[in-house]
């Protein structure tokens, strides 16, 4: 393809959106930021940001259609990167605040973060070990730390799991399954490592080594 | 794994220009607050705090730019402080791409503020700056930069701060700014051991040992520092090398962009 892929950034009312797309830019993708399904048929690659609550953000979501479109996107492998709330709300189910159905597109739920007797939520930079590998974190080495705001954890198959990191417990940070991966810590706010880790998103993004377009 | 302690770069902003000069050689403007950010996030600052010392307060829209364009160009998490009244102005800078507001004497008037701004945006946005002097047997508390005293005591008012929703204490030792000498531990410790958020010493960071320091006997999570690493003495990687080699966990990167 010709020049910088496009990224859409999902725009579903919650929270500042604003430091993803410029960490995106810095990675070179050409970044739309949209609340319009009709969006993602154009894409290149899709993140879905978010802070916030997981009952209301799905709300917004399926209001917005947003949720068809997501899981049509999934389905062609169009590369998909949640962060924070959007690597939750890729799963089955969350228990924030009351049992609420997620988009399913990696399967287990959303759990609180056991932190151990510590402090929720869980904020400031940690350490990642990756547990498998992939174009998403091909040169950035286990051990670096990335920026977390949280206070619930995914619970992913097994073989999903991408890198954990600890906070009292370990707890899973990074899951993956085809083309759909999400990040539980802020890449955009995470220095060098995080904007490594955008830059191969926006590589995949654009049919790179591991990219699976 | 302990936890990560954070060095935080600080940048005093006039007007929208870095107030204290700098040493720095390559770069294009030493008085770009956004440059230096930039510069301090690539050296492994974890953290960059802005103060907007503008005394005119004509000017929010200053520091919403000043917010924005530090998005543009800083990937590590940043806080602004100075102005910041209302919960519309703390939604401003933090819209534009802040991670955090910091209130200081606008928090003192009206403690409420606090609440307001936790109740919006979630504790973990809200840093309650304070500003202390000892004063007989008493760290007092002092406001406007400093230029009003207040019979606030500073652990206590840390506290009642905490109490009121801040996720985080910024503390300033007004004896200790600006002198090299270290940051003032008693003060940092007693308010560490106040208050169960993490609290961030500044002020009088003179070299790395300082830094330790103020992480082990001040039991501080963070420290902050401006002049030290501003006039080159110091870079932010000399002073993380410091603290690692003082057997403090601190966040070290290995990968490149």
């Amino acid at each position: 393809m010709n020049g910088s892929p496009t990224v859409v950034v999902l725009d579903y009312g919650m929270g500042n959106l604003r430091s993803v797309e410029k960490a995106l830019e810095r990675s070179g993708a050409n970044v739309l930021r949209t609340s319009e399904p009709e969006a993602l048929s154009e894409a290149d690659g899709c993140v879905l940001p978010g802070v916030g609550a997981f009952p209301r953000a799905m709300e917004r979501i399926r209001a917005l259609g947003l949720d068809q479109a997501i899981s049509e996107a999934a389905d062609r492998q169009l590369p998909i990167l949640g962060i924070c709330l959007g690597l939750q709300l890729l799963f089955e189910s969350s228990v924030e605040q009351t049992e609420t159905e997620g988009l399913g597109l990696l399967e287990g739920t959303v759990l609180p973060l056991p932190a151990d007797g510590r402090k929720v939520p869980h904020i400031g930079w940690a350490e990642v070990d990756w547990v498998g590998d992939g174009a998403l974190i091909d040169g950035i080495p286990s051990g670096e730390a990335f920026y977390f705001v949280h206070s619930y954890a995914v619970s992913p198959s097994k073989s999903d799991i991408l890198g954990t990191a600890s906070y009292g417990s370990r707890f899973v940070c990074a899951a993956r399954k085809g083309s759909v991966a999400g990040v539980q810590f802020h890449p955009e706010k995470s220095s060098a490592a995080g904007l490594r880790l955008l830059g191969n998103f926006v590589g995949m993004a654009s049919g790179g080594p591991g990219g699976p377009k | 794994m302990s936890e990560l302690k954070r060095v935080i770069a600080c940048l005093d902003v006039d007007s929208g220009r870095v107030v204290k000069g700098t040493n720095f050689v390559d770069i294009r403007d030493a008085g770009d607050p956004v440059e230096l950010a930039s510069r301090y996030d690539a050296e492994g600052a974890d953290e960059i705090v802005f103060l907007d010392i503008t005394a005119s307060h004509e000017g929010r829209d200053t520091i919403v730019e000043l917010a924005r364009r530090a998005a543009d160009e800083v990937f590590v998490p940043f806080t602004i402080g100075g102005g910041i009244r209302t919960v519309d102005d703390a939604r401003a800078v933090l819209d534009a791409g802040a991670d955090k507001v910091s209130v200081n004497s606008a928090a003192i008037e009206r403690p409420e503020l606090i609440t307001e701004l936790a109740e919006n945006f979630g504790s973990q946005c809200v840093v309650l700056a304070i500003d202390a002097r000892l004063e007989g047997e008493r760290y007092v508390v002092h406001t406007h930069g400093g230029r009003r005293s207040t019979d606030l005591e500073a652990a206590a008012w840390a506290a009642e701060g905490v109490g009121l929703g801040a996720g985080e204490i910024l503390l300033t030792s007004m004896d200790r700014d600006g002198t090299n000498d270290g940051y003032e531990i008693e003060l940092t410790r007693k308010v560490a051991e106040a208050v169960p958020v993490p609290v961030i010493a500044s002020g009088g960071a003179g070299e790395p040992a300082d830094l330790v320091e103020a992480l082990k006997e001040g039991r501080a999570d963070a420290v902050l520092c401006a002049s030290i690493f501003h006039y080159g003495s110091y870079s932010v990687d000399d002073a993380k090398s410091e603290i690692q080699n003082a057997g403090i966990p601190v966040r070290r990167t290995h990968t490149r962009t």
